[in-house]
């Protein structure tokens, strides 16, 4: 009974475990400044045993952090080292090795003790506005000019800030407000963690963490594994290619599956870009075991046990394994992408489980506007930076059709337009669904969307895209076709590039069309009352509706005469 | 308000409809089965019940107070009538591309909801405002025209208008609004900028079109209910409760009708809201746990916190994003999937996991003996002593204990090697976490300590399950009302006439403009006493003022709450003052060197709050005497207690009763844990407090 009854304990323990770590990140989303915090949930926070092993952590907008997360606390106590850990510090890094992938993320971790004696770890992690250097962007040619470098070191030793660090991390950064107070948020993150932790010992009476973690630990290992083990064995290969900066890039991924363990060999990948869309392996790692997670084991929390028996390998410096100092700030371009080649690699073993290729990275774009220069500008024109999130459209699934304008393998949010206009003097003239953009299929894939952008008047503007799939558009999966390809230029007929800095002069507007996902399966199984519906909504054109889907014209004229009398298709 | 009239209150729920009649202070009720397709009917049938009961007729009736779920049902079940939207250019699948983000990161085949209204009902008019409200593109009236004759020809019923940008400059929503009027006079038309003038055009556009979308059905109910209670001799005003926590006139909530969403649950925030005024409580939780749900409020000083913004009809799990967004004002309240119904299962971590799955009525949880295979809680309450069998709800109907232990055995048990008890214990600990982590998460997304709150619990599961939750939260004190099962419609007796008034105008302190804000304050004030006047001629009006504010940069804002004479005479420096102070105690430290703005400005108008007498408080003179005893599981000390059984009935003024204890009515058991004791109070309040305080 005493053990039946320390079951339950256990039960209601990592329960709270979890609810802390979804408050430590709530408590950040609320009081960062950065737009990829608020809008996109661009931050992640855990708690840890002490040796470093991740206990729960919270699940919010990008699984970029998933593992980037998990191996960052065994950095910071092999480097502050054990015999240097106080109550009352609090360690920083934005590491892109030992961190999460780029200078832009900072990540903190505050030791925990109870009764005088370390008990475990909170960490989180922010996407911060800015930290020097260039700015955030692929302009880079290394990591140097990226901006400031932060080792692994104390923020705070024993409750008393470092105020040296604090002064040079002011002196570097164009907007030291903002940052410091990012920090501070972050720390006090880990605090409300820490606070709850301790009430909850209290509580259940513990003196440390060793029982639960092994509790945890060891489900989440045991159900990981039994999910492997009911999948068949072998291996096989996936490939995918996509523009890249200046020249294409191949990721290929060789998937197997052991009894215990799967592996995903990036051997044959490209190499290094010229430019900062480099990835660091620990952020293809966590796209590469996010990827795997959704498709086999959804519903196990992400933990040190879950994450481990997900390994990866890739050459050195390749484009998914970067090494120091290769430039590495936009390394969620080749990171959204990995899902894709991973899955064109596991639905080779495993039939009717994955998704088609879909738009992948998603659709950024940031505007900086300035007075215009070709003619006196007038009064009220003004300096601004304006960014956006949007996403084109998700591949069809076995059984779904994709997604229209959704972020995956992102999670992240969009803004309102209205919003945006607020920020700065830019208008977003359209932003809608794309038809026929979606791949046909027997599963259509799903759309992407228009947009147009101009600056109000009197104004110029840099466009900075960072947009993929120009020139490589998503693939169909048996027998489903492709989804449309990124389009880009000026109103004026204007070529413009996927990627990169561009001038876009006074009234002029950047006309964008964002890829579609690519249909799974063959278009003529496609069920006919969804063709139907999917004319009358506009998904699909009538052209499209008779030459990819075989409708004929009186099919045709009876959905569009049944729209313009108000009656249901 | 006063307490010598008689008034009736009527909350149409899922299930039941519960009427409560007020007479010289004494509270008749009834609860009969809601009628789905004559709402009207429970009404008319329960009035004449506690009419009866009263003994008074119809036409003594002096008010009516109405509160339904059959807005936000219309929602959920899609049931509203032929709409289109109009928009501008280039916007047209603002409310199907949502925010473009999955709620669920891990579910590769999941789907999102569909928006109200198909692609196909959603027409386009050039025209376009810029932020600041300056005319980009003028409105193309010829455009407008043909839409008019494509809605004519389609056949709509209701018309949805919303343009970006409006909240700033309605002109054109309102030429717009006026050319089809006159077009097309026989339809319904809701514009963005009357139902929610708020900046963000995903949550506004999709909140006109779910007024637009519920607005025939609404209006046709309400004048049939008008009609029939006319007839059945009703000679008095009828009044709806609104989700904010106030009540309007039935002429704005058929204009409004957006606005009734929530109000049954609103109406439970306030019966709290009334309880803590008489106990003279400043910091309340209140806790409402039925059958399928559980619901967690804030109540401060009185007063339930509100929200702009809620989301209605979720679709996956109660998970935050699978719904819609509504922005209208709403009393803040969270939502999970715990009540007596709620299924568990072990999952493949050997976790044992509560809801939001529901046993419903049918079959109902296994203990009903209907033929139920799955455990619920209330089927773990059973096993761990906290019901009895024989004497649940009045003893209407015997529970099968043998059934809940065969279902905790076959589902929870025989998986993780446990007893059916510990199977329960384990089941019931996990629901309470469940709702004690919603509970703190609210609690320090507000700012608050709970360990300086007062439970107040209602519904028919809570007063089972809130003395734990108590232990769990460190909350010392609970009060258990009488008439919980019917607290929605007796919190309607309670509610002053109300109408928030809100706008989104984006402001820099640095850039402040005291002229501006005073006159749109003062502009909002006058909207929004405009529909207060509607209700009552003569009454009293009293402005409560607030702005959303944060540093720039930031996405999240907070509420700060004027004085008149802060809003009437507005200084930048205040204003910084009060946010300042609020974001430190939300967030330990202002930032320093950042501008802040004011995003949103709101007025609230209201009557005065019912005056309520305080409760002189009993400390407990006599112990009550007990009927018998049975064992009761005490999670707390992990073992059987032997529970004194007290029947709440028998209950004096004074009398005191000893945890561990039950104390057993008709509708529910309030257990006391070990660690409590409870007095009752004059007004029949069970006061439950830890024998041991925190301290």
């Amino acid at each position: 009974m005493a053990n039946q009854n320390l079951q339950v304990s256990y039960q209601v323990l990592w329960n709270r475990l979890i609810s802390v770590v979804e408050e430590q990140a709530q408590a950040l989303v609320r009081t960062a400044f950065s737009t990829s915090v608020r809008e996109a949930g661009d931050l992640s926070a855990g708690v840890y045993d002490i040796d470093g092993q991740m206990l729960a952590q919270a699940v919010t907008g990008t699984p970029g952090h998933v593992n980037a997360m998990a191996d960052a606390v065994g950095h910071f106590i092999r480097r502050i080292g054990s015999e240097n850990i106080f109550e009352g510090d609090i360690y920083i890094t934005n590491d892109p090795w030992e961190g999460t992938g780029h200078l832009h993320d900072i990540t903190m971790v505050t030791p925990s003790f109870y009764g005088g004696k370390l008990v475990g770890f909170f960490a989180c992690t922010a996407h911060i506005v800015d930290i020097g250097g260039r700015g955030f962007g692929a302009d880079a040619a290394s990591v140097y000019e990226e901006g400031l470098y932060i080792p692994i070191m104390k923020f705070a030793e024993r409750g008393e800030v470092d105020e040296t660090l604090v002064r040079i991390v002011r002196g570097n950064v164009r907007e030291p407000d903002q940052l410091i107070g990012d920090m501070y948020a972050l720390a006090s993150c880990n605090e409300i963690g820490y606070r709850r932790l301790k009430d909850m010992m209290k509580e259940f009476k513990l003196s440390d963490l060793a029982g639960i973690a092994e509790y945890i630990l060891d489900n989440s290992r045991r159900a990981t594994l039994e999910r492997i083990a009911a999948l068949p064995r072998g291996s096989a290969e996936g490939e995918l290619t996509v523009d890249g900066f200046d020249s294409p890039i191949t990721l290929k991924v060789k998937l197997t599956i052991e009894a215990d363990r799967m592996l995903s060999d990036f051997e044959g990948t490209s190499g290094l870009d010229k430019k900062g869309i480099n990835c660091p392996l620990v952020y293809a790692k966590a796209y590469a075991c996010y990827a795997l997670k959704c498709a086999i084991a959804p519903e196990i929390p992400n933990n040190a046990a879950s994450l481990a028996p997900f390994e990866i390998s890739a050459p050195q410096n390749s484009i998914v394994n970067a090494l120091h100092p290769a430039p590495v700030a936009l390394r969620h371009i080749v990171g959204h992408f990995v899902p894709d080649a991973v899955y064109n690699a596991l639905d080779k073993l495993i039939p009717s489980l994955v998704p088609a290729e879909g738009a992948g990275c998603l659709c950024n774009f940031q505007v900086s506007l300035r007075p215009r220069t070709d003619e006196p500008a007038p009064e009220h024109a003004v300096r601004s930076e304006v960014l956006t999130f949007n996403s084109g459209g998700s591949g069809a699934r076995p059984k779904h059709d994709g997604l229209n304008a959704t972020a995956f393998p992102s999670g992240v949010m969009t803004m309102p337009i209205e919003a945006t206009e607020n920020v700065g003097p830019v208008i977003i003239w359209r932003k809608e669904l794309r038809p026929d953009s979606g791949g046909v299929g027997k599963q259509r894939g799903g759309l992407g969307q228009y947009m147009e952008v101009g600056a109000r008047d009197g104004h110029e503007f840099d466009f900075q895209a960072m947009f993929d799939r120009v020139d490589h558009p998503a693939r169909g999966r048996h027998g489903g076709g492709n989804g449309a390809s990124t389009t880009i230029a000026q109103d004026d007929g204007s070529a413009m590039r996927g990627k990169g800095k561009q001038f876009v002069p006074h009234g002029r507007k950047v006309m964008l069309a964002f890829p579609g996902g690519a249909g799974y399966g063959s278009a003529d199984l496609r069920d006919v009352g969804l063709v139907k519906r999917d004319l009358a909504r506009g998904y699909i054109s009538a052209e499209s509706a008779k030459r990819d889907y075989g409708l004929n014209d009186s099919d045709i004229s009876e959905v569009n005469t049944a729209i313009e009398n108000g009656e249901p298709v | 308000m006063s307490t010598s009239r008689i008034r009736l209150g009527a909350d149409i729920g899922g299930t039941f409809t519960d009427v409560v009649l007020e007479k010289g202070g004494e509270l008749f009720s009834s609860k009969v089965l809601t009628t789905y397709s004559a709402p009207e009917n429970a009404i008319l049938d329960g009035m004449q019940q506690v009419c009866k009961k009263a003994d008074v007729s119809p036409g003594d009736i002096q008010q009516i107070i109405h509160g339904t779920t059959l807005a936000t049902n219309a929602l959920i079940e899609r049931r509203g009538a032929k709409t289109a939207l109009v928009t501008t250019t280039g916007f047209r699948d603002v409310i199907e591309m949502r925010t473009e983000s999955r709620f669920e990161q891990y579910d590769l085949n999941l789907n999102l909801p569909e928006p109200l209204l198909d692609r196909n009902m959603r027409y386009c008019v050039t025209e376009r405002m810029d932020a600041s409200g300056n005319v980009l593109l003028p409105l193309d009236m010829n455009e407008v025209d043909g839409i008019a004759d494509q809605l004519e020809k389609a056949g709509y019923e209701s018309i949805a208008i919303g343009l970006i940008h409006s909240y700033v400059n309605d002109s054109h929503e309102k030429q717009v609004r006026d050319a089809l009027a006159k077009r097309l006079p026989n339809v319904m038309i809701s514009i963005s900028s009357e139902v929610s003038p708020q900046m963000r055009e995903y949550e506004r556009f999709n909140t006109v079109v779910a007024n637009a979308y519920i607005k025939p059905l609404m209006k046709s109910y309400l004048s049939r209910l008008e009609d029939r209670l006319i007839d059945s001799g009703v000679d008095c005003s009828i009044f709806l409760m609104h989700s904010g926590g106030g009540i309007i006139s039935i002429e704005s909530a058929a204009d409004f009708p957006v606005r009734l969403v929530e109000s049954g649950p609103a109406g439970g925030a306030v019966f709290a809201a009334n309880i803590a005024a008489r106990y003279g409580l400043d910091k309340v939780l209140s806790f409402d746990m039925g059958g399928t749900t559980a619901k967690i409020c804030l109540i401060k000083n009185q007063t339930p916190k509100t929200s702009r913004v809620f989301e209605v009809a979720r679709t996956y799990r109660f998970k935050k994003g699978s719904g819609m967004p509504i922005s209208i004002p709403v009393i803040d309240m969270v939502e999970i999937g715990a009540g007596g119904g709620s299924l568990a299962h072990v999952d493949s971590m050997r976790q044992i996991r509560v809801g939001p799955e529901s046993a419903g009525s049918e079959p109902g949880p296994a203990c009903y003996g209907q033929g139920g295979e799955r455990p619920a809680v209330t089927d773990a309450d059973l096993i761990l002593g906290k019901l009895d069998p024989n004497n649940f709800a009045g003893g209407s109907m015997k529970l099968h204990a043998d059934d809940s232990a065969k279902a905790l055995n076959a589902h929870i048990g025989n998986t993780l090697d446990m007893d059916a008890q510990t199977a329960a214990f384990g089941l019931a600990e996990v629901v309470d976490e469940n709702m004690a982590n919603a509970a703190r998460v609210h609690a320090v997304e507000n700012g608050e300590d709970l360990a300086e709150y007062t439970m107040i619990a209602f519904g028919g599961a809570a007063p089972l399950h809130a003395g734990r939750l108590c232990e769990k939260l460190g909350v010392d004190r609970l009060l258990v009302p009488p008439g919980a099962g019917v607290g929605s419609a007796i919190g309607f007796l309670r509610a002053p006439f109300s109408f928030e008034a809100n706008r989104s105008v984006y402001m820099k302190l640095s850039d402040f403009d005291a002229s501006k804000v005073k006159s749109l304050l003062i502009d909002l004030r006058t909207e929004a006493t405009k529909f207060v006047r509607k209700c009552d001629a003569n009454a009293e009006i009293l402005s409560d003022f607030k702005v959303y504010m944060r540093y720039i940069g930031q996405g999240w804002e907070i509420p700060i709450t004027l004085t008149e004479e802060q809003a009437l005479d507005p200084d930048s420096q205040t204003y910084l003052q009060l946010f300042e102070d609020d974001y430190s105690k939300l967030f330990g430290r202002p930032v320093e060197g950042m501008d802040v703005e004011v995003t949103v400005w709101a007025v609230n108008a209201t009557t005065p709050p019912e005056s309520v007498a305080r409760i002189s408080e009993q400390a407990g003179n006599a112990t009550a005497i007990a009927t018998g005893k049975r064992d009761v599981f005490d999670p707390a000390l992990s073992a059987n207690a032997s529970a004194k059984i007290v029947d709440r009935s028998a209950l004096q003024m004074g009398s005191t009763v000893e945890g561990p204890a039950v104390i057993v009515e008709d509708e529910t058991t309030i257990i006391l844990p070990s660690s409590r004791k409870a007095v009752c109070q004059p007004d029949g309040c069970v006061d439950v407090k830890a024998k041991v305080a925190r301290g």
